[in-house]
């Protein structure tokens, strides 16, 4: 685990989350009529890497056939027809521009929300590290309770004691509570460890000895110490809560339909049939799997096949 | 031991009733009830399903009365469903409890036996790919594991999709295996992948340990040595990700009913909370939290029983 790598990785996601609305090629909100459940328009490259548009067979049953006769150039490049890579959803809604769109308020919010776990877990931890006592007891003991539970009950009972149809603004501001009053207890645990050990240095004791407060040497040395701990710590997070806006919005607890974010566009799969015809209702999905595999590939180092020295089974 | 056992019992009863109260306080201070205008009672009809479910008295005192119920095991009357909480509890708990065991079964044979060749055998083909697909399992959470593996059983149609049984099945037992496959998978792999990841490192680390390399000089053979000496050692690491699994297994499983429409549990919890149903909500938050509480002290107790540091420091 390497506290650069988390940093490299907590730096791109916030440029998709900046940026990546401004990648997509249509109106996330456009309804393209004619297109709905559209199929993927994949580049074909057998013939010079053209995309053929699609047109529509069935009505009814939603029913595309390719035509191979004519190429479109990508969706960026303004045309009469509109091209969608990864497909439309049922109101005829283009999948890509709604992911890029989506990465701002899912990717947005899991990043607000490790920034304010790790924050109050810092302070907590730190606080109860260098107190001690009856201080380091209660904060550590509400941190066991909270670390036990399942997290994804509690987030779902805390969200539905709200009232079930609010503004977009208002579902953003109580999910980002939720989850950092569920995410601080991973992090404060493992910086309140670090303080403890960094307590009995020279450094520290020296530090304290030529008159320095708490508060001081909290800020000067010990948080400092812990910096480390704390991007790693927060990266780990990170796809844990891209996941739980994910299942709120799918459950009907997060963001409204209209938002698009990975979660809502995942409702649209929650029907089997509809997840079973048109398949790409599955891409923020992939999109959530895309983040935690390069999460987990990051931060968990390179497996090393490294022979144990005396056993060749 | 009997003193370590005490301690987390009497830890495990307080979070059952923290949980459940917290849940109760807070279905009843949310927004809107059982009553709200939106089912479109007439007034009359709606004083009196307030006042028979105790809506119409202040909070603390419908608590007490609900908790004094609670611990005679009677946790009032669903809204949602008209049936005593009690028996719908019973029902869905029986439901989640087959999924959870199955998927921790799964996890258990599939991450154990993983781990213990990738730790044996590191560098080897097989070794490589199982750490690839670890990986690419760990990064497969319940709610897209099961959206795909929903797909694919949609698509295939090897495996039935939804619910956990057939109309008139020729045999139930096989019936509901079959309808198991898909929710045990999304929730039991990604464990599984977790378990790999834990057994191989803890085996490699037994493995050069020094009574290991006794039990060769010994003239051990190399796959007694691991089986008797190395393994054994390396589970106490393992168990130790039990504890944390049991709360995954919890939170997947909601998920994976939601998706598969397992009539378990997260299920019948998530339905009271959005029909505001009091009593169900509760008492589906005290039973998860029994269930919880018993998964992990099972846990505790396994390992304070094998290993003796666990249970001299608390």
């Amino acid at each position: 685990m390497s506290p650069r790598r988390s940093l490299v990785l907590l730096g791109l996601l916030a440029a998709l989350a900046l940026f990546g609305p401004s990648l997509a090629p249509y109106d996330p909100g456009a309804v393209h009529r004619g297109y709905l459940h559209a199929p993927p328009m994949w580049p074909w490259v057998s013939d010079g890497f053209a995309i053929h548009p699609v047109v529509l067979e069935d009505q009814l049953q939603q029913r595309f056939a390719v035509d191979r006769s004519r190429t479109l150039a990508l969706p960026w490049r303004a045309q009469a027809e509109p091209v969608f890579l990864f497909g439309a959803d049922r109101s005829g809604r283009d999948v890509l521009s709604r992911v890029l769109a989506g990465s701002r308020v899912s990717l947005g919010l899991a990043l607000l929300a490790v920034i304010g776990a790790a924050t109050c877990g810092a302070l907590f931890g730190a606080l109860a590290g260098a107190r001690g006592g009856l201080v380091d007891d209660v904060v550590m003991r509400v941190a066991d309770f909270v670390l036990v539970l399942p997290i994804l009950y509690v987030i779902v009972v805390l969200r539905a004691a709200m009232p079930l149809v609010v503004s977009t603004g208002t579902v953003f501001a109580v999910t980002l509570v939720i989850f950092v009053v569920v995410g601080w207890p991973v992090v404060a645990r493992g910086v309140r460890g670090v303080v403890a050990g960094e307590q009995a240095q020279e450094y520290v004791l020296a530090a304290r000895a030529a008159g320095g407060s708490t508060a001081h040497l909290l800020r000067r040395h010990l948080l400092p110490a812990c910096a480390g701990h704390l991007a790693v710590q927060a990266s780990l997070l990170l796809p844990g809560f891209i996941l739980a806006e994910a299942t709120l919005s799918y459950l009907g607890l997060g963001f409204p339909e209209t938002v698009p974010t990975w979660g809502t566009m995942l409702r649209e799969a929650a029907d089997v049939n509809e997840l079973t015809r048109f398949p790409w209702t599955l891409t923020p999905a992939a999109a959530i799997f895309l983040v935690t595999l390069v999460t987990n590939v990051l931060l968990q180092g390179r497996p090393r096949p490294r022979a144990p020295e005396n056993v060749r089974g | 031991m009997l003193r370590y056992a005490a301690r987390r019992i009497l830890l495990a009863i307080v979070m059952v009733w923290a949980v459940a109260s917290a849940a109760f306080v807070l279905a009843r201070i949310a927004p809107g009830d059982a009553t709200s205008p939106e089912w479109q009672l007439s007034q009359k009809t709606r004083d009196a399903e307030r006042h028979r479910l105790g809506l119409d008295r202040p909070w603390p005192e419908q608590y007490a009365t609900w908790l004094a119920g609670a611990v005679r095991l009677d946790f009032g009357e669903s809204s949602l469903y008209a049936r005593p909480v009690r028996s719908l509890i019973g029902e869905r708990a029986i439901n989640t409890a087959i999924l959870a065991a199955a998927a921790l079964a799964l996890a258990a044979l599939l991450g154990v036996g993983a781990g213990v060749l990738t730790a044996v055998r590191p560098g080897t083909m097989l070794a490589r790919l199982i750490r690839i697909g670890s990986v690419i399992l760990l990064s497969t959470p319940p709610l897209i594991g099961s959206l795909v593996l929903v797909l694919i059983a949609a698509r295939t149609r090897l495996v039935p999709v939804g619910g956990m049984s057939s109309v008139d099945p020729a045999s139930p037992w096989a019936d509901l295996l079959q309808h198991l496959i898909v929710p045990a998978l999304a929730l039991g792999l990604p464990l599984a992948a977790t378990l790999e990841r834990a057994q191989s490192q803890a085996l490699r680390h037994g493995l050069t340990q020094p009574f290991v390399t006794a039990a060769l000089a010994r003239g051990a053979r190399p796959e007694d040595a691991i089986a008797r000496h190395a393994w054994p050692v390396s589970l106490g690491p393992v168990l130790a990700f039990y504890g944390l699994m049991i709360g995954a297994l919890f939170s997947g499983s909601l998920v994976v009913e939601m998706v598969t429409a397992w009539p378990g549990l997260g299920r019948l919890m998530v339905d009271a909370l959005r029909a505001r149903d009091l009593y169900l909500a509760a008492g589906t938050a005290a039973a998860g939290a029994a269930c919880l509480a018993g998964g992990t002290l099972i846990g505790d107790l396994v390992h304070g029983a094998i290993d003796p540091r666990v249970r001299e420091a608390r």
